[in-house]
C-alpha cells in the first residue's frame, strides 16, 4: 500500500510539473497575472508530492518490505537502521528519486524567496525549472520506477553493497546532488532571461546567491566524496582522475567561473552574454555528470550497478536541455545589450583571467574524460586517459590562476594598478619565499617542484590575508580604528578572503602528501614491527568478531613514536554473508593534520598478514581547505546586500494607458 | 586605450590561454594514453614489451599462485588465449578466480605481463565494460556474467 501511495504521488508530481511547465510560460507571454500566479503554488505542491513519494520509499526500506523489488535488491532486514535509510539512495532508482526531490525543493525555495522578483521572470524561471522536473519524473516512472512489486515476495533481501554501508553514503550523495541540482536554478534563470530578452545587473544579483549555495554544496560533496574514497577504497588515494570524479569536478569548475563572472555582471553590468552562457554550461555539465555516472558508459572505480539502456533516455534529456538551451542562446544572446567598459588591468580583467583559466581547465578535463568514448565510437580502440594526462594539462593551467588569485581582490574596478597591487603583496611574496627556502632546506634532494608548490600555497594564503589586512589597516592604524574598520567591512570581503585562503590550504595539503608521503607494503607475522616516517607499528595479533550483518577479522597494531606509545590501530576485513563479499576497512591515526593509514591484505595460512601502510603528511589540509572555502561561501552568502534584497530593476517604458 | 584596443587585448589573451590549453592537451595525449587489450589483442597486435597497456579478462580458474613477499602470479584469459600476469602487492577484495579484472602494466620480453596495479570491481554483479566487450568478441560471453540477478 505504501509503495502504491508513493507511486501515485510521483505521478501527481509529474502532472503538476507539466502544468507548471506550461501555464506560467503562457501567462508570462500574455502578461496574465492569474496564469503566472499558478507557478508558485504548483511549485510547493510539486515538492510536497515528490517528498511523499520519497518518504514512501524510505518507509518501505525501514519496514524491510521485500515485496518491493528495489528494497529486495538493495536492503536486508538485519542491516542497521541508518543504512536502511541511506540505502534508499544507494541504488539507481532511489538516487534518481533523491535527484528530483532536491530539484522540487529548489523550485519551492525559488517560489518562496522570489518576493522581489518581477512577476514574468518568476513565472518563466519556475516554468523552466519544471521542464527539468517533468523530464526526470518521466524518466523515473518510465525506466527506473523504484515502486515496482514482486509477485512472490521473498523473505529476505539481497543487501546493500557492503562498500556503501558507510556513513559516507548518508552525506556524500545528498550534498553532491544539492550542488548538481542547485545549478539548475542558474540555468532556469539564464533560460528565463533569454526568453524575456532582458538581462541586467539585478538579474546577476538574484542568480548569485543560488549559484553560491549550489557551489558550496558541490564543494562539500566533492570533498566528502574524496575523503570517503580515501578511507574506504584502501589505497589511500584522495583523487584518481576517474571519470565519475571528473564528472563532479567539471560542474564545480564551471560554477566557480560563474560565481566570479556574475560578480562582474552585478557590479559593472559587463560580461552579460558570457555569464548567461556559463550558467547554461554549468548545469549542462551537471547533467552530463549525471549521465556519465548513471549510464556506466565510462569505466570507473566508483561505478555501482548501472544500466546502459537507461542511458539512452538520459541522453535524450541531455540533448534536449543542453541543445535547446544553446540554440535559444545562439538565437537570443546577440540581442542582449553589452555594457561596462574596463581596462585589461582591473578587477574585471582579473576576473576574466580567472574565467579563462577555469574554463580552459574545465575543457581539458572534458576532453580527457570523453576522449576515450569518442575514440571507441570512431575506431573501436579502447583507451584510458589517466592521471598523467590530467596532471600535465590541469596543473600548468592552474598554476598561473593560483599566482593571479591574490592580485584580483587588490585591483580596483574599471582601471587597476598592477604595480600597486604587487607592492602590497610583497609581504605575502616574502613569506612564500621563506616557505620555499625552508622546503628546499628540509628536502634538499627531493623533487624540485615541491618547494615551488609550497611557496605558491603560502603566497595564495598570505595574499588572501593581505586584502583584509590592507582594508582594515591593522598594521598602520591604531587598534581602535582598525577594529571599527574591520567591523565595517562587508562580509563578502571576508568571504572572498576565506575562500581564497582555503584554496591555498588545500594546495598545501596536496603538495605535502604527494611529495613527502611514504608507503610500505609488507607481510607481517604477529609480534613483528614495521616502521615508517619515525613511527613504529607492532602487529599484536588478529581476532574475529561477529557483527549484525557481517563477520570481521580485526588486526591489532600498537603504534609508537620514539619510545612513547601513542595509540592502537585496528584495520579489519569484513565478510558479508548475503553477498559473499568482503571489504577492507582501513585504520587511521591522526597526528595534527597528518595521518597514518593502515589497511589489510589477505591473511596467509602461516598466520602472517599482508599490510599496506602509508604516512600521509598534512593530508587533512586537503579537505580542511575545502571546508574553509565553503565557510567563505557561507559568509559571502550572509552579506548584507544579498539579505536586503536586490534593487528593483529599472522600470521598462511605461505602458500607455488604454 | 581605445575600445578597440581593449577588445583586442581581451581576445588576444583568450586565444593565448586557449592555445596553451590545446597545446597541453595534444602534448599530454601523445604521451599518457594507455590502450586496453584483451589477451588475444596482446598477442595479435604484437604489442611491444615495455609499452604501458591495460590488460583485461577473467582470472583463469586454478591459475593463482602465491609466492614469497606478496608476489602473486595468475593468468588472465578471454577464453581464446591466456596471458600470465606477475604482480607484487595486495590484490583487491573482489579479486577471485573466474572474475573480471583489469591489470595495468607492460609485457616483459619473456611474454609474461608485469602488472603495476590490478583492479577488480566494487560490485560482484558488475563486469568491467571492456572485459565484457572482449569476451563477447571472442564468443565466450555468458549471459550470467553481467546479470544483476
Amino acid at each position: 500500500m505504501i509503495a502504491e501511495i508513493g507511486h501515485y504521488a510521483l505521478v501527481l508530481a509529474l502532472s503538476l510539473a507539466l502544468i507548471q511547465a506550461l501555464v506560467p510560460l503562457a501567462g508570462a507571454r500574455l502578461r496574465d497575472s492569474v496564469l503566472m500566479g499558478v507557478a508558485g503554488p504548483t511549485a510547493f505542491a510539486q515538492f510536497v508530492f515528490t517528498a511523499i513519494a520519497f518518504a514512501a520509499l524510505t518507509a518501505c526500506y525501514v519496514g524491510s518490505d521485500f515485496s518491493v523489488l528495489n528494497v529486495f535488491e538493495n536492503s536486508h532486514s538485519q542491516k542497521p537502521l541508518i543504512y536502511k535509510i541511506t540505502g534508499v539512495w544507494g541504488n539507481h532508482e532511489g538516487s534518481m528519486l533523491l535527484w528530483v526531490l532536491i530539484l522540487a525543493l529548489f523550485g519551492a525555495l525559488v517560489a518562496a524567496f522570489a518576493g522581489n522578483l518581477p512577476a514574468t521572470l518568476k513565472a518563466n524561471v519556475l516554468a523552466v525549472q519544471s521542464w527539468i522536473a517533468a523530464a526526470f519524473d518521466l524518466f523515473i516512472l518510465l525506466t527506473s520506477n523504484p515502486f515496482l512489486r514482486i509477485a512472490q515476495p521473498p523473505f529476505e533481501g539481497r543487501d546493500l553493497n557492503p562498500i556503501l554501508q558507510d556513513i559516507g553514503l548518508a552525506l556524500h550523495p545528498p550534498l553532491l546532488y544539492l550542488g548538481y541540482v542547485g545549478l539548475s536554478i542558474s540555468f532556469s534563470f539564464a533560460i528565463a532571461a533569454l526568453i524575456e530578452g532582458r538581462v541586467d545587473a539585478a538579474w546577476a544579483r538574484w542568480v548569485r546567491p543560488w549559484t553560491l549555495a549550489a557551489w558550496m554544496f558541490l564543494t562539500l560533496g566533492i570533498a566528502m566524496g574524496s575523503y570517503w574514497a580515501y578511507y574506504e577504497l584502501g589505497w589511500g588515494g584522495y583523487w584518481f582522475w576517474d571519470p565519475v570524479e571528473n564528472a563532479s569536478l567539471m560542474p564545480w569548475l564551471a560554477a566557480t567561473a560563474l560565481l566570479h563572472s556574475a560578480l562582474v555582471m552585478e557590479k559593472r553590468n559587463a560580461l552579460k552574454i558570457w555569464t548567461i552562457l556559463l550558467a547554461i554550461i554549468a548545469f549542462s555539465l551537471s547533467l552530463i555528470g549525471t549521465f556519465l555516472v548513471r549510464s556506466g558508459v565510462l569505466t570507473s572505480v566508483h561505478t555501482f550497478a548501472s544500466d546502459p539502456t537507461r542511458g539512452v533516455f538520459i541522453l535524450a534529456i541531455l540533448t534536449g536541455f543542453i541543445g535547446g538551451g544553446l540554440v535559444l542562446y545562439a538565437w537570443r544572446a546577440p540581442s542582449l545589450r553589452q555594457g561596462g567598459l574596463f581596462a585589461p588591468i582591473s578587477r574585471e580583467g582579473a576576473l576574466v583571467l580567472n574565467n579563462l583559466f577555469l574554463t580552459s581547465a574545465c575543457a581539458t578535463v572534458f576532453v580527457g574524460t570523453l576522449y576515450p568514448l569518442a575514440l571507441e565510437a570512431l575506431t573501436g580502440d579502447k583507451i584510458s586517459v589517466g592521471a598523467p594526462f590530467f596532471n600535465l594539462t590541469f596543473g600548468p593551467l592552474f598554476v598561473p590562476l593560483l599566482l593571479a588569485v591574490p592580485f584580483g581582490p587588490l585591483l580596483a574596478w574599471k582601471r587597476g594598478d598592477l604595480l600597486g597591487a604587487a607592492q602590497r603583496l610583497i609581504g605575502a611574496a616574502g613569506l612564500a619565499a621563506v616557505g620555499m627556502g625552508a622546503a628546499f632546506a628540509v628536502d634538499a634532494g627531493g623533487p624540485v617542484l615541491a618547494p615551488f608548490g609550497i611557496g605558491l600555497a603560502i603566497f595564495v594564503m598570505a595574499g588572501a590575508a593581505t586584502d583584509v589586512i590592507e582594508r582594515t589597516g591593522v598594521l598602520r592604524a591604531s587598534p581602535g580604528v582598525a577594529w571599527s574598520r574591520a567591523r565595517g567591512l562587508p562580509r563578502s570581503i571576508y568571504g572572498t578572503a576565506l575562500a581564497h585562503f582555503g584554496l591555498g590550504v588545500s594546495l598545501l595539503g596536496i603538495v605535502a602528501v604527494s611529495t613527502w608521503g611514504s608507503e610500505r607494503i609488507v607481510s607481517m607475522q604477529p609480534g613483528t614491527t614495521v616502521s615508517i616516517a619515525g613511527y613504529a607499528l607492532t602487529f599484536e595479533g588478529t581476532a574475529t568478531r561477529q557483527q549484525a550483518n557481517y563477520r570481521e577479522l580485526v588486526a591489532r597494531f600498537t603504534v609508537r613514536a620514539g619510545s612513547a606509545e601513542i595509540g592502537t590501530m585496528e584495520p579489519s576485513k569484513r565478510t558479508f554473508a548475503t553477498r559473499q563479499m568482503s571489504t577492507t576497512e582501513a585504520a587511521l591515526l591522526t597526528r595534527g593534520a597528518s595521518q597514518l593509514y593502515l589497511s589489510l591484505g589477505d591473511p596467509n595460512p602461516d598466520g602472517s598478514v599482508a599490510v599496506r601502510l602509508y604516512h600521509k603528511p598534512l593530508v587533512l589540509l586537503i579537505w580542511l581547505g575545502a571546508l574553509v572555502m565553503v565557510l567563505g561561501g557561507a559568509l559571502s552568502l550572509s552579506d548584507r546586500r544579498l539579505r536586503v534584497g536586490a534593487p528593483k530593476p529599472a522600470k521598462a517604458a511605461m505602458q500607455p494607458a488604454e | 586605450m581605445t575600445r578597440k584596443q581593449r577588445r583586442l587585448t581581451l581576445i588576444g589573451g583568450s586565444l593565448a590561454v586557449l592555445a596553451l590549453a590545446v597545446g597541453l592537451v595534444l602534448y599530454a595525449m601523445s604521451g599518457s594514453i594507455v590502450f586496453f587489450n584483451s589477451p588475444t589483442d596482446l598477442v595479435e597486435k604484437q604489442v611491444k614489451p615495455g609499452v604501458p597497456v591495460r590488460l583485461g579478462g577473467l582470472v583463469k580458474p586454478g591459475s593463482i599462485e602465491r609466492g614469497a613477499d606478496l608476489a602473486v602470479r595468475f593468468e588472465v584469459t578471454d577464453g581464446n588465449r591466456a596471458v600470465p600476469v606477475i604482480y607484487v602487492g595486495i590484490l583487491p577484495d573482489l579479486f577471485r578466480e573466474g572474475q573480471g579484472v583489469v591489470a595495468e602494466g607492460a609485457l616483459q620480453p619473456d611474454g609474461s605481463f608485469k602488472a603495476t596495479s590490478v583492479l577488480a570491481k566494487h560490485d560482484e554483479n558488475y563486469m568491467p565494460k571492456e572485459v565484457a566487450d572482449a569476451l563477447k568478441k571472442q564468443g565466450h560471453w555468458k549471459d550470467e556474467y553481467g546479470k544483476k540477478k
